[in-house]
C-alpha cells in the first residue's frame, strides 16, 4: 500500500529541488517521446537546450532569449501575485492582446508625427488596456461572485476577435495594398521599441521585466499588500481576521496582472513584432502560467523559469527546422514540464510511505 | 471478584516518533462505569480505538469474557459486543434518523421494523427521538442520541463514550446520565472518556488515569477530589487562577440591539443583543456550540461589520469599522478555531505575530513591514507564555494545539487590549496550559481591561467570570452576577434541554 503522509513542516530542500527534478524528468520522458517519433533523442534534447546558447549560430539565437523571456517574466510576475492569493487569472493572453491594441492604437493615431512623448504614451495606454481587460473579471467577481477563471479565460477569445477585427479593419495599414495588419511600428521611430544595445535583444520590455522582478520581490517580502496576498493564499479566514479586505485584494491582484500583461503586449507590438496582425499573439499569456509555477511563484524563480521556457521556445524552433520535429511535439514537451513540476510539488508537503496502511 | 468483562494486558502501540500507549493494563467488570482520564495526547483515543478494532496493538493481549479478543476491524468489535459513540458524529444530515441508523448496522432490518425498534429503545432508555425526523434538523444532543441508539440496538456489553457531554446542556447531560445508569444497572459496562472531572465524580465507579501513554494511577472518583484527579493527570500541582475582586470601571464596550443575519445556511443570526461591558470586568458567555458564538465574535472583531448604532467602543460608533481599525482603538479578539482562523497554518510564528500585531506593535511602517521587530515580538510571546517551540521560524501547524493556543492568546494579550473578546480560550488545551491562559486573562482584567470570554466550559466560566450570560439561538440572556449562580439556572439560560423533556420512564 502506498500512502501519502503530510509532512509536519514543508520541506525546503524539496521545494528547491522540485523544479530541477521536473526539468530532468521532462528531458527523460521528452527524449522517449522524440525517440518514438523516430528522432535521435540525444540530438533533439541537445538541440533544444544547447544549440541556442552554444551552437554555431548562438549570436543570432541568444538575443532571442531576452526577447522571448521578457514578456513571460512580465506576465508571470503579475500572475504569481494572484496565484499566491488563490485568485486565478487565466486570461493574461487576452490582457496581453488588449495591451498591444491600446498601445498600438495610440501610436498609430499619432502617425506620422514624431515626438519623444509618443512611446511613453503608448506604454501607458498598453498598461491601461491590460488593466481594463482584467478589471472585467475582477469587478464581476467582487460584485456578483462570478468565477474569475472562466470569465478571464473566455475574455481571451473575445480579445482575439478584437485583434482580428483591428488587424483587418480599423488598424489596417492604408498603404498595405490590402494585406491584413497594421503599419509596421518598427519603421515609425517615435513608436518603435528599438533595441537599446544593438545585437543584444535588450529593449524597454526587458528593462521593465527586470524592474517587475524587483517590484514583485519587495512587494511580497516587505510590503503589507504582499503579506496580505500570502496570508490569503494560506488561510483566507485568518486573512479576513487580520483585516484583509478580500474584494480589494481581488481588484489589486487581477488589476496588477492585467497591467503587467498589457505592458508585455505593448512592448512586443512596438518592438519584436512590429505590427498588429491576426496572429500577433503566440501564447505568452498561457505559457506564463507555466513559468509562474515553474518559478514557484517566486520573483527570482520566475526569472529563471522564463529563461528556461524561452530556451525551449527557441530550441524548439531550431529542432523543428533542423530535425523536422512537429510543433505539437515541442508543445507536449513544454507541457510535460508543468506536469512534472506540479506532480513533484506534492512532495514538498507530503512524503511517500510504502507499507501497510495504518488506520488512525 | 467476578470475572472481568474486558481485560487489557500490557497493551503497547507506537506511532512514528511517539509511543501512544505503553504497557497499558486495565479491567472492566460487567455493569461498571469506568472513566478513562488524561490530558490531550495521553493516549486515551488510541486505547479505545484498539478496543474498537480501529487500531491494532503492537503487543499485549485483550480478553473479552475470558476469551482472547483481537478485533481486526470495527465490525468484529461490534459483533463481540462493543459499541462506541464518537465525539464527532458520523451522520448524514439529509437522511432520517432511521435511515442513518440502518446505514451503520450490519444486516439492518426493514425500515419499518427498524423504526419500531428505535421507538422501543428510545422509550426504554429515556432517549426521546422520533425515527422519521431528518437528522439535519436535530440538535447536537439529539444527534448524539441517534448514535447511542444505533449502539444500543446491537445490545452491546461494553459501550465506549468519547467526550459525550461536550455538546450538551446540563439538562441534556442529566438525561444522558440517567440512560447510562440504567444501562449499567442492566449489566452493560461503560468506558467513559471525559476531561470534565465533576461529571466523572458523579457518574463513574472507577477511573484509570493515563499520562503520556502510561497508566499512572487508578482511583475511585467519588472519593477523590477533582483537584487530586487533575494533578494525577498532569503529574504536578495545579495553580488555581487567583483574582482580586475589584470595582468595575467605566463602560468601554456597549452593544445596543445588535443584529446580524446568519452568514450562511449553517450559521446563526444574532438577534437583538444588548450589553454593557465595564473596564476591569470579565463577562462570561456560555451556551451550546452553534448558538451564535462565532457570529458574535465576528461582529465584535470586525470581520463582519454591522450597521451604525449597534456597537460602541468608549462612546465611538465602531459598527462599520473593519478588524484593523478596531484593533487600532484597542478592541482585540481571538477566535475559537486556532488553525486557519486565528493563525495561518503554513506560516511561521513570526508571520503569525505580524498577522494581528502589525498595527499596535508598530510593525507596519508606512506599508513596509518590519520583520526583525516582528521576530522580536514573536519571541517575546514565546518567552512570556511558555510556548514550546524550536523558534520563531517554525510553521504554526507544527505546534501542538495547546502551544498554538498559548501563542494566539499571548499575541493578543501582549498587545495590551482595552477590550479583549475570546472564544473558547482553553478548548483542547491541557490542564496546566489552560490554567496559565486563565491566569493571563484574569491579569488582563486586573490591569483594567474588559473581557468577554465565550466558552462552552461552564467550570471555566464560573472560575473567571464576574458576570454571566448565555447565548441561545442567537439571543443573549440578561447578564447576571456569576457569584451564586447554580448549574440549573445556567442550564435554563442556555435553553434547557432544547425543548426536549425527559421521557416518561
Amino acid at each position: 500500500m502506498i500512502a501519502l503522509e503530510k509532512r509536519p513542516e514543508p520541506s525546503r530542500a524539496f521545494s528547491l529541488a522540485a523544479p530541477l527534478l521536473a526539468v530532468a524528468a521532462t528531458m527523460f520522458f521528452g527524449g522517449v517521446l522524440f525517440a518514438l517519433l523516430g528522432k535521435d533523442p540525444f540530438e533533439a534534447i541537445q538541440t533544444i537546450f544547447w544549440e541556442p546558447l552554444f551552437g554555431q549560430h548562438w549570436r543570432y539565437y541568444s538575443p532571442q532569449l531576452l526577447i522571448k523571456g521578457a514578456p513571460l517574466v512580465l506576465i508571470a510576475i503579475g500572475l504569481s501575485l494572484g496565484f499566491k492569493a488563490g485568485i486565478w487569472n487565466i486570461g493574461a493572453e487576452g490582457q496581453y492582446i488588449m495591451g498591444a491594441l491600446f498601445g498600438a492604437g495610440v501610436g498609430l493615431a499619432f502617425y506620422p508625427t514624431e515626438s519623444v512623448f509618443i512611446f511613453p504614451l503608448m506604454v501607458l495606454a498598453g498598461a491601461l488596456g491590460g488593466w481594463l481587460w482584467a478589471m472585467i473579471p475582477a469587478v464581476l467577481k467582487v460584485k456578483f461572485g462570478t468565477n474569475e477563471i472562466l470569465v478571464s479565460l473566455m475574455l481571451v477569445y473575445v480579445a482575439e476577435q478584437f485583434l482580428a477585427s483591428m488587424a483587418l479593419g480599423l488598424m489596417r495599414n492604408p498603404q498595405g495594398m490590402g494585406f491584413p495588419g497594421s503599419r509596421n511600428l518598427q519603421q515609425y521611430a517615435s513608436a518603435h521599441n528599438a533595441e537599446l544595445l544593438s545585437g543584444t535583444g535588450m529593449h524597454w520590455g526587458v528593462v521593465a521585466a527586470f524592474i517587475a522582478v524587483i517590484f514583485g520581490y519587495v512587494l511580497l517580502a516587505r510590503h503589507r499588500l504582499g503579506f496580505a496576498i500570502r496570508v490569503t493564499g494560506d488561510a483566507p479566514r485568518a486573512a479576513a481576521f487580520s483585516g484583509v479586505n478580500p474584494a480589494r485584494l481581488v481588484l489589486f491582484c487581477l488589476g496588477m496582472s492585467g497591467l503587467l500583461a498589457g505592458l508585455a503586449g505593448v512592448f512586443e507590438v512596438a518592438g519584436p513584432a512590429g505590427q498588429v496582425t491576426i496572429d500577433f499573439n503566440v501564447g505568452y499569456g498561457f505559457t506564463a502560467i507555466i513559468v509562474a509555477f515553474l518559478g514557484r511563484l517566486h520573483p527570482v524563480g520566475i526569472l529563471l523559469a522564463a529563461a528556461l521556457m524561452a530556451l525551449t521556445y527557441i530550441g524548439g524552433d531550431i529542432a523543428q527546422s533542423k530535425l523536422q520535429l512537429p510543433a505539437a511535439a515541442i508543445q507536449v514537451f513544454q507541457g510535460m514540464l508543468l506536469f512534472f513540476l506540479l506532480a513533484l510539488d506534492l512532495f514538498t508537503n507530503y512524503r511517500l510511505r510504502l507499507g501497510r496502511k495504518e488506520v488512525v | 471478584m467476578t470475572q472481568p468483562l474486558l481485560s487489557l494486558t500490557s497493551l503497547t502501540k507506537a506511532y512514528p516518533g511517539v509511543i501512544a500507549n505503553s504497557d497499558v493494563s486495565l479491567k472492566i467488570a460487567p455493569g461498571e462505569v469506568h472513566a478513562l482520564l488524561g490530558e490531550n495526547g495521553a493516549g486515551k483515543s488510541t486505547l479505545v480505538k484498539m478496543i474498537y478494532g480501529l487500531v491494532k496493538p503492537d503487543s499485549g493481549q485483550m480478553q473479552m469474557n475470558g476469551q482472547p479478543f483481537a478485533p481486526a476491524e470495527p465490525s468484529a468489535a461490534r459483533t463481540a459486543g462493543v459499541g462506541m459513540v464518537f465525539q464527532h458524529f458520523s451522520l448524514f444530515d439529509a437522511m432520517s434518523v432511521a435511515e442513518n441508523i440502518a446505514l451503520g448496522m450490519e444486516n439492518a432490518p426493514k425500515l419499518g421494523a427498524l423504526s419500531a425498534q428505535i421507538s422501543a429503545v428510545s422509550e426504554e432508555y429515556g432517549l426521546p427521538l422520533s425515527p422519521d425526523r431528518i437528522v439535519g434538523d436535530l440538535s447536537a444532543g439529539e444527534r448524539q442520541r441517534v448514535e447511542i441508539i444505533r449502539c444500543l440496538l446491537q445490545n452491546p456489553k461494553l459501550l465506549i463514550m468519547d467526550e459525550p457531554t461536550s455538546v450538551l446542556t446540563p439538562q441534556e447531560v442529566e438525561i444522558l446520565f440517567k440512560t447510562l445508569r440504567k444501562l449499567s444497572a442492566e449489566g452493560t459496562a461503560i468506558l467513559y472518556i471525559s476531561h470534565k472531572l465533576e461529571e466523572i465524580r458523579t457518574l463513574c465507579d472507577t477511573a484509570t488515569v493515563l499520562r503520556l501513554g502510561k497508566v499512572v494511577g487508578h482511583c475511585t472518583p467519588r472519593e477523590t477530589t477533582t483537584r487530586e484527579m487533575a494533578e494525577l493527570m498532569v503529574g504536578k500541582l495545579l495553580q488555581t487562577p487567583t483574582r482580586a475582586g475589584q470595582q468595575a470601571g467605566d463602560v468601554v464596550l456597549s452593544l445596543t440591539g445588535l443584529r446580524a443575519p446568519a452568514p450562511n445556511a449553517f450559521g446563526m443570526a444574532l438577534k437583538d443583543i444588548s450589553l454593557e461591558l465595564r473596564a476591569g470586568e470579565v463577562l462570561g458567555i456560555g451556551g451550546v456550540a452553534g448558538n451564535g458564538q462565532d457570529e458574535l465574535l465576528a461582529a465584535l472583531s470586525g470581520e463582519r461589520p454591522v450597521p451604525r448604532g449597534m456597537v460602541h467602543f468608549k462612546g465611538e460608533d465602531i459598527g462599520p469599522l473593519g478588524p484593523t481599525a478596531r484593533r487600532e482603538r484597542g478592541l482585540l479578539t481571538a477566535p475559537e478555531e486556532r488553525m486557519g482562523h486565528a493563525a495561518a497554518p503554513d506560516m511561521s510564528l513570526t508571520e503569525n505575530a505580524m498577522l494581528t500585531g502589525a498595527v499596535r506593535e508598530g510593525l507596519d511602517k508606512g506599508g513596509f513591514l518590519d520583520w526583525p521587530a516582528a521576530t522580536r515580538f514573536a519571541q517575546s510571546i514565546i518567552d512570556k507564555f511558555d510556548v514550546r517551540t524550536p523558534g520563531t521560524h517554525v510553521a504554526a501547524r507544527s505546534l501542538s494545539g495547546g502551544n498554538l493556543q498559548k501563542f494566539v492568546i499571548g499575541r493578543e494579550v501582549m498587545q495590551r487590549p482595552e477590550v479583549f473578546v475570546v472564544n473558547q480560550p482553553t478548548w483542547g488545551v491541557d490542564a496546566s496550559a489552560a490554567a496559565a491562559i486563565r491566569q493571563a486573562l484574569l491579569d488582563l482584567a486586573k490591569n483594567g481591561a474588559a473581557l468577554i470570554v465565550i466558552s462552552q466550559d461552564l467550570d471555566e466560566l464560573m472560575e473567571i467570570s464576574d458576570r454571566f450570560a448565555a447565548l441561545n439561538e442567537g439571543r443573549l440572556s440578561e447578564p447576571r452576577p456569576a457569584q451564586g449562580i447554580t448549574v440549573e439556572e445556567i442550564g435554563l439560560l442556555m435553553g434547557g434541554a432544547h425543548g426536549m423533556e425527559v421521557a416518561h420512564v
